[in-house]
């Protein structure tokens, strides 16, 4: 369900190549929850910005859903973020003074979807991620770190995506927010949902079933998670 | 589609109430002090124009030179040169003249039932309505019948007629008592408006005959009014007025001439230069103020740009096309301008409208041509610099415009 043949990124910054991603092979099936974990400059941002089709690889070849993503421009690649791709971000990626529900509502702009079905998803999505209903119409600054995640969570579902992606979603939370929030990320698991986590902690990396390690741009371990 | 954008910009806009608000507040004061401006100044130049306009029209205006006697001069004017003969001479020889009245004005005091007042007695001709732009409010003016028989009627201005029988009365069939001798009231004159010296509502008409046997007691003229037909023939209608009178005075260098001419189109001509420098001024500020104000516009809209990059970086990962990014930002510069735009005119318009009232004096006029300069310059500052940054940070991959510090 998705599929990475030998990607490569380089990143070109004046005279200087860098090579982000050096040749990247490998198979995640539907309802996996996998981390990818590696320490910072491994690479692992850039592949999750692959992966996330925010960015598209040097070379090699990304099948998402059987349909390859390498090639796409730009608002092709919108499309496919807004059909099939949840997006978790570390941190500040509400809208700014915009209520709960609003920024759940984010992804079906412009997609035609009536005012009315968009409110209905929006509230499944925020019930389903574990929001309290009393806050839906607080402003995205009034809320805590942990119901900020939990907006995010549900804003990332409201498309229903093939593959939820998490780019280090417990990045500015304390201990036990960052436990109950994976959780959330479990409970979504095993409701059928394809999860991606991108984090460089290990505590966070074995609340996933398979954890891919990365360094220097190269697969270094692929394996279940024995824990 | 279109019903998302809309909502999108309001939620957009109230979020961000304050910094919305000084957006449109930097609108307003940019367009209306603009609109303010120029209207004053357009004001104070066509209320200049029109009180000279008010003398009369394609006026030329003969006066008896300086009286002589040996080496001591009277003063232009003082002199006794000029007579009815001139006038004639004038209205048979030259082209081009529309009307002539000759006139003989002096200030005496006027009695009438136990009331007086110290005023100007013009006597003239029947022309003299038409050449100084005077309308008869009741009443008649002079008639030719009257300057033949030198009758002893006088039309009042309607500032003497208040003074002497009271506000808006009618005085006609009344008399009253100029140096002694008795006139009957048979007209008064419409309100001119216009002050100082020679305010013609503030003056007494009779026949010129009647002034010329009652009052001065001999046969010159004071002065006479020639109204030429067009602008354009009066150059040529000063001139042959010149070449007649010199002859009519048997005077054969034109330096020694003991009449003077003044030419309306030089009075105006020197007012519109004052009212041009003036009107010059006023545009420069106003000129200033919007460029002020486009800057303020265009920091305003950088910033509020700048600041929602990762705004844009967030809408774009969540798959948000970018025509649609760019869409919302120009909507919203575009109601954000139209808004102040709007707020801007009403204000300017009616900061106009309290400067007439409170300046009388100064009638303003609100000219569609600033409204639209400025209207427009600030509607192009602010579409421009409120939708060209946001297209450059949707075209920003999603990444960087989400790391955008």
């Amino acid at each position: 369900m998705i599929e990475c043949k030998n990607l490569y990124k380089t990143y070109i910054n004046g005279d200087v190549e860098t090579q982000a991603v050096c040749g990247i092979s490998f198979r995640i099936e539907k309802g996996e929850m996998v981390a990818i974990i590696g320490p910072s400059g491994s690479g692992k941002s850039t592949l999750m910005h692959i992966l996330g089709a925010l960015d598209t690889p040097t070379s090699g070849q990304y099948f998402l859903d059987g349909q390859g993503v390498s090639k796409l421009n730009d608002d092709e690649l919108s499309d496919l973020r807004r059909n099939k791709i949840g997006f978790v971000f570390q941190s500040f990626n509400l809208l700014p003074r915009t209520t709960v529900l609003r920024n759940v509502m984010l992804p079906l702009l412009f997609t035609g979807v009536s005012e009315k079905e968009k409110e209905g998803r929006a509230r499944e999505a925020l019930k389903y991620a574990g929001m309290e209903e009393d806050k839906f119409f607080n402003l995205s600054n009034q809320l805590s770190g942990g119901q900020i995640q939990r907006v995010a969570i549900a804003r990332a579902l409201i498309n229903n995506p093939a593959i939820i992606l998490a780019d280090e979603p417990t990045g500015n939370l304390d201990t036990k927010t960052s436990h109950t929030v994976m959780q959330a990320f479990q409970e979504l698991n095993k409701k059928g949902h394809t999860i991606i986590l991108i984090t460089h902690e290990m505590e966070i990396a074995n609340f996933a079933e398979r954890i891919i390690s990365i360094r220097d741009g190269v697969i270094e371990s692929d394996r279940k998670n024995s824990q | 589609m279109l019903k998302d954008l809309l909502k999108e910009i309001f939620w957009s806009l109230s979020a961000n109430k304050v910094r919305s608000g000084l957006t449109i507040l930097g609108i307003v004061i940019g367009i209306a002090s603009v609109i303010t401006m120029v209207a004053i100044g357009q004001g104070a130049q066509s209320s200049i124009e029109s009180s000279i306009q008010a003398i009369g029209s394609n006026l030329i205006m003969v006066s008896p030179g300086a009286q002589r006697t040996g080496a001591v001069s009277g003063g232009q004017g003082s002199a006794q040169t000029l007579t009815v003969g001139d006038a004639d001479a004038i209205r048979i020889e030259i082209p081009n003249v529309k009307a002539i009245a000759p006139e003989v004005s002096r200030r005496y005091q006027i009695n009438a039932k136990g009331s007086n007042t110290n005023t100007q007695v013009i006597g003239t001709t029947t022309d003299y309505l038409t050449v100084r732009n005077i309308t008869i409010d009741f009443g008649t003016f002079v008639t030719e019948q009257q300057i033949k028989s030198s009758a002893k009627v006088a039309i009042l201005g309607p500032t003497v007629r208040d003074d002497i029988f009271g506000v808006g009365a009618n005085p006609i069939g009344q008399t009253i008592r100029i140096k002694n001798v008795d006139f009957e009231v048979i007209g008064v004159t419409l309100t001119k408006g216009g002050t100082g010296f020679a305010n013609p509502d503030n003056s007494v008409y009779v026949p010129l005959t009647s002034a010329q046997h009652f009052l001065s007691g001999d046969t010159f003229v004071t002065s006479i009014s020639v109204a030429a037909s067009d602008q354009n023939s009066m150059v040529a209608v000063q001139q042959q007025i010149n070449d007649l009178l010199l002859k009519q005075h048997n005077i054969s260098d034109p330096l020694m001439a003991d009449f003077s001419l003044v030419n309306q189109a030089d009075i105006i001509a020197t007012a519109s230069s004052i009212t041009g420098t003036f009107t010059l001024l006023l545009s420069s500020i106003a000129g200033i103020s919007l460029l002020v104000g486009g800057i303020g516009i265009m920091n305003m809209m950088l910033t509020t740009v700048t600041e929602r990059t990762r705004e844009i970086g967030l809408r774009k990962a969540v798959g948000v096309r970018k025509i649609y990014i760019n869409l919302q930002f120009l909507a919203e510069a575009v109601l954000l301008t139209f808004l102040g735009g709007g707020m801007g005119i009403f204000l300017g318009w009616m900061a106009s409208l309290l400067v007439s009232k409170f300046v009388p004096q100064l009638a303003t006029q609100v000219s569609i041509s600033a409204i639209l300069l400025a209207f427009g310059v600030s509607a192009a500052v602010g579409i421009i610099f409120g939708s060209y940054p946001a297209r450059r940070a949707a075209n920003l991959s999603p990444i960087e415009a989400l790391r955008y510090e």
